[in-house]
């Protein structure tokens, strides 16, 4: 049984919160490079850029940063493919960079991304942004922009699905013993 | 240690099947066969239960490495003697190239008289043709063939006599007492670090290649010789179809040459190599498929007169290696009439009597080995082998009365078991074990 | 992915796969911290039995990009005639601990040897065995090829690229002419027919005796390392008549099309294959095939190594 918490509307909505919620934190956007964690966090990066660019004229950086090489998991699954990674040319150092993705669980993967970032430079700061916050976190991260705070059980899946890659806009809920 | 002990005066093998035909009791007195009676008939002391195995002449090898002296880590003349009779063999020939090389009458009445202690076979040695294999100087021929061991057969095994006018006075020379020069033919400079077959594999497994040009110009130059000087030769392992032709060719001029072939060559080809496994090292190496049906055919034919083991023990270490490194030669003694049958006799290409021409009696005709190949008929000497020709063994080296390990074999489903043998009237081998 | 033995080892997709890791692993050499976590306490053992300092250190250096323990094991001296040596001293790779044997060997099948006797379980890479494969070469050819002739994505198909030299004795040129029909491209081997391996009419190439044909319609050029002290053995009568037929010099990079580049898997003998003028050509691409070589082999090694192993 499969259940959808947001639609297509509602991510847009998100979106465009999360986008003026940087700008708030930031006062503006100037020093800002958004890096998505790709899969879908690259989409929802280019995403929040452009409604920021609408909120401020500008565009901010965008990026796309694969961590699987700084994964702590990597022996408990055969060797992965990677993804993309592309910096924009002016790099990080004393930017403020958002880390963009669609699901936070865990958090090693965030946890790989900083490990990542660090060995591209130094940021000035670095927050988090994420479309849904469903819990069950096992090291010490927090989100700074959330989509949408869902609680589920460990063994629900969550997907997000993003038009550039699945050809929709959706959250979905799925399995598990409810 | 010596397993001759006084033969029974008579044994019965009852209901056996000489070359798998009728049924007899075969009643052998004094080392000599006495009668073949109807089943059931024939009463002894010691009665062998045969009911239905086929009856042949004892096997004789014309070409086994013994090891003995100087490599007794891989074989001796008394291991070599248990796996030449658990696989059916009386007789076996044994290659010169031992340290020292059997190339005096010393070492060759040694590996004589240990073959008489080990009892289970009669140890013909194979003297060397030259001093040390060297290729150079002619070995004391003569010597040896006065010598008790009355060695007739002749070999450079491992290496070739390439000189020509070496080869061409080796031949004239064993004239004198009805020697024979078994030939190891391999052209040296065209073999260099040669690995494996030269063909496409070879290409693609970036391994020297053994062109079967090698082995049939030096069989081409001796018919040639053997002709010219008229004397007879015998062309160790042919392995290609252009030796087959060659040697069909000579015999059609009545160039008397005869020729044998090893059982892996007639079941193996060069594929195996893929796997890089040093047990599949050997020389001559394995060839193609296309050549492996032509040694069927010719073995059929009777171009093949002959099929000798060429088995050829090694030491662990040597076979347990990269292939560059490895030993050349593969375990043959028991498992040679399972790959004959396999080969040869179910696919119809030789009926029993044909297997017991190439394992036998040729054999023991080119090599002169009275009292072997003597066929199972009365009169002849008692030394037979019985077979159970529908059972099946699985190969495992381990179980293996030699000394090493390198059988090719290993995991291989074989038809025909050895179930007795007798050696002149003794039994050396009873429902498939060494008789103490 | 458990060894890399053979070029033929690779599927197109596996093939694909190891050169786009690469090209994403290019990237962490234009950092200022060129090292990544991944393989952090993998044991990475080069066991050479064969001098061959710049593929040592160039899998020295993918293996510690990736922050994997290196050892360097030179077994270089033990003579051919002591196979066992090989088998002991696997033992030993065994009983420390190897993930991983990145292998160089004199006799062709070593690595396939060290792969399938039961000696040791780790992932083992052929990095040159013999006359037979050197299939981590032809990976970083067909990561150069694609990089500079196909946009740096994708397979090779339809690239024509000529292989000339002594193929008999080349691993590199086995390698290559699996990998690069494998990718699609259209290979010819050039060499004078004592240089050519029996058989090779059968591989998936084409072959030509004539240099001066094969050049114009070209997109690369492979020159193999021809050993001067081959006419000893009469595989060609002087090393001034090879040159002459089959040297790569500035008449012969003239008949090339514009586009075409010029390749070496090193070391080069100047003056013999390839002329000194056209090594330091701007058409050659020797260094950047070095560089490419450390990439290729951290994609390798994470290939190997990165995820689950011991298991298929």
């Amino acid at each position: 049984m499969t259940n959808v918490i947001l639609d297509g509307s509602d991510m847009t909505r998100a979106i465009t919160r999360i986008a003026h919620e940087i700008v708030e934190r930031n006062k503006g956007a100037a020093d800002v490079v958004l890096l998505g964690i790709p899969t879908r966090g690259f989409p929802i990066a280019e995403r929040i850029a452009s409604a920021i660019e609408r909120i401020e004229g500008a565009r901010p950086d965008t990026g796309s940063l694969d961590v699987t090489l700084y994964r702590d998991d990597l022996r408990m699954r055969p060797a992965r493919a990677l993804e993309p990674t592309s910096i924009p040319a002016g790099g990080v150092d004393d930017r403020v960079v958002i880390l963009v993705d669609d699901v936070l669980f865990s958090g090693r993967t965030i946890r790989a991304a900083l490990d990542a970032i660090s060995d591209l430079g130094r940021p000035r700061a670095v927050q988090l942004a994420v479309m849904v916050d469903r819990g069950h976190r096992e090291l010490p991260i927090r989100p700074d922009f959330v989509g949408k705070n869902l609680p589920t059980s460990v063994d629900e899946q969550v997907r997000v699905s993003v038009s550039e890659v699945d050809g929709t806009d959706e959250v979905t809920i799925s399995g598990g013993t409810r | 240690m010596s397993h001759e002990a006084t033969a029974p005066e008579t044994v019965v093998l009852r209901g056996a099947r000489p070359y798998g035909e009728d049924q007899v009791d075969i009643v052998v007195r004094d080392g000599v066969i006495a009668e073949l009676a109807p089943p059931g008939t024939g009463s002894a002391a010691v009665v062998v239960d045969a009911d239905g195995l086929v009856a042949l002449p004892g096997l004789v090898d014309l070409h086994t490495h013994l090891r003995e002296p100087g490599r007794e880590d891989a074989e001796t003349v008394e291991t070599g003697s248990r796996a030449a009779a658990l696989g059916g063999y009386t007789a076996v020939f044994a290659m010169a190239n031992t340290l020292p090389v059997a190339d005096t009458a010393g070492v060759v009445e040694q590996v004589w008289r240990l073959g008489q202690e080990a009892g289970l076979v009669d140890v013909f040695p194979v003297g060397a043709v030259t001093v040390g294999l060297g290729g150079t100087q002619l070995a004391e021929l003569g010597a040896m063939a006065g010598s008790a061991a009355r060695v007739r057969v002749f070999s450079d095994d491992g290496k070739c006599v390439h000189d020509a006018v070496l080869m061409r006075r080796a031949l004239e020379y064993v004239k004198a007492f009805d020697g024979v020069i078994a030939q190891h033919a391999q052209e040296p400079r065209l073999t260099e670090d040669a690995q494996m077959n030269e063909g496409v594999l070879s290409g693609v497994l970036g391994l020297t290649g053994w062109p079967a040009v090698a082995e049939e110009s030096v069989i081409a130059r001796d018919v040639l010789l053997a002709h010219h000087v008229g004397s007879r030769l015998h062309v160790c392992h042919v392995s290609t179809a252009g030796s087959v032709d060659i040697i069909r060719w000579a015999k059609a001029r009545g160039i008397e040459v005869t020729a044998e072939v090893t059982p892996h060559h007639l079941l193996l080809t060069e594929d195996l190599v893929r796997s890089y496994d040093p047990v599949y090292k050997v020389n001559p190496p394995l060839r193609t498929s296309a050549d492996v049906e032509a040694l069927w055919e010719g073995l059929a034919d009777g171009t093949i007169d002959v099929v000798a083991t060429d088995h050829a023990p090694h030491a662990l270490e040597d076979k347990d290696c990269e292939w560059g490194a490895a030993a050349f030669g593969m375990l043959g003694l028991q498992t040679a009439l399972s790959v004959v049958v396999q080969t040869m006799l179910l696919t119809g290409r030789l009926d029993w009597r044909g297997v017991a021409d190439r394992m036998s009696v040729a054999p023991a005709r080119i090599g002169r080995a009275h009292g072997h190949g003597a066929g199972v008929q009365r009169g002849a000497t008692a030394s037979i082998v019985l077979v159970d020709p529908e059972a099946t063994w699985v190969v495992d080296p381990e179980g293996l009365a030699s000394k090493s390990r390198n059988s090719p074999y290993r995991g291989m489903e074989l038809p025909a078991q050895v179930r007795h043998v007798l050696r002149a009237g003794r039994i050396t081998v009873r429902d498939g074990e060494l008789a103490s | 992915m458990r060894h890399l033995l053979s070029a033929a080892d690779l599927d197109a997709e596996a093939a694909i796969l190891v050169l786009d890791t690469a090209a994403e692993l290019a990237a962490v050499t234009d950092r200022s911290v060129k090292k990544l976590p991944t393989l952090r306490g993998r044991t990475v053992v080069n066991l050479f039995f064969e001098d061959s300092t710049r593929t040592r250190i160039s899998f020295e250096m993918a293996a510690k990009r990736l922050s994997a323990d290196v050892i360097n094991f030179a077994a270089k001296g033990s003579s051919v005639s002591k196979g066992e040596s090989l088998k002991d001293t696997a033992l030993t790779l065994e009983a420390m601990g190897a993930d991983a044997v990145v292998i160089r060997h004199h006799a062709s099948g070593a690595p396939h040897r060290l792969a399938t006797a039961g000696w040791i379980a780790g992932a083992v890479v052929n990095a040159g065995d013999g006359t037979h494969e050197h299939p981590t070469q032809a990976l970083l050819d067909a990561f150069t090829l694609r990089r500079h002739l196909r946009g740096g994505t994708g397979g090779l198909d339809g690239l024509r690229v000529t292989i000339v030299g002594d193929v008999l004795h080349s691993r590199v040129a086995r390698s290559n002419v699996l990998l690069l029909a494998t990718l699609g491209a259209d290979v010819t081997l050039v060499a004078p027919p004592t240089l050519l391996p029996t058989g090779v009419h059968e591989w998936p190439c084409r072959v030509s005796y004539d240099i001066d044909e094969a050049l114009p319609s070209s997109d690369a050029v492979m020159m193999l390392r021809v050993q001067a002290e081959r006419m000893h053995d009469a595989y060609f009568p002087s090393a001034r008549e090879y040159s002459r037929a089959y040297g790569l010099d500035r008449d012969r990079l003239g008949a090339l099309p514009d586009h075409a580049i010029v390749m070496h898997p090193g070391p080069m003998n100047r003056g013999m294959e390839i002329s000194a003028e056209v090594a330091d050509s701007d058409r050659a691409v020797m260094v950047e095939q070095v560089t490419n070589g450390v990439s290729v082999r951290m994609a390798v090694l994470y290939l190997l190594l990165g995820g689950s192993t011991g298991e298929k």
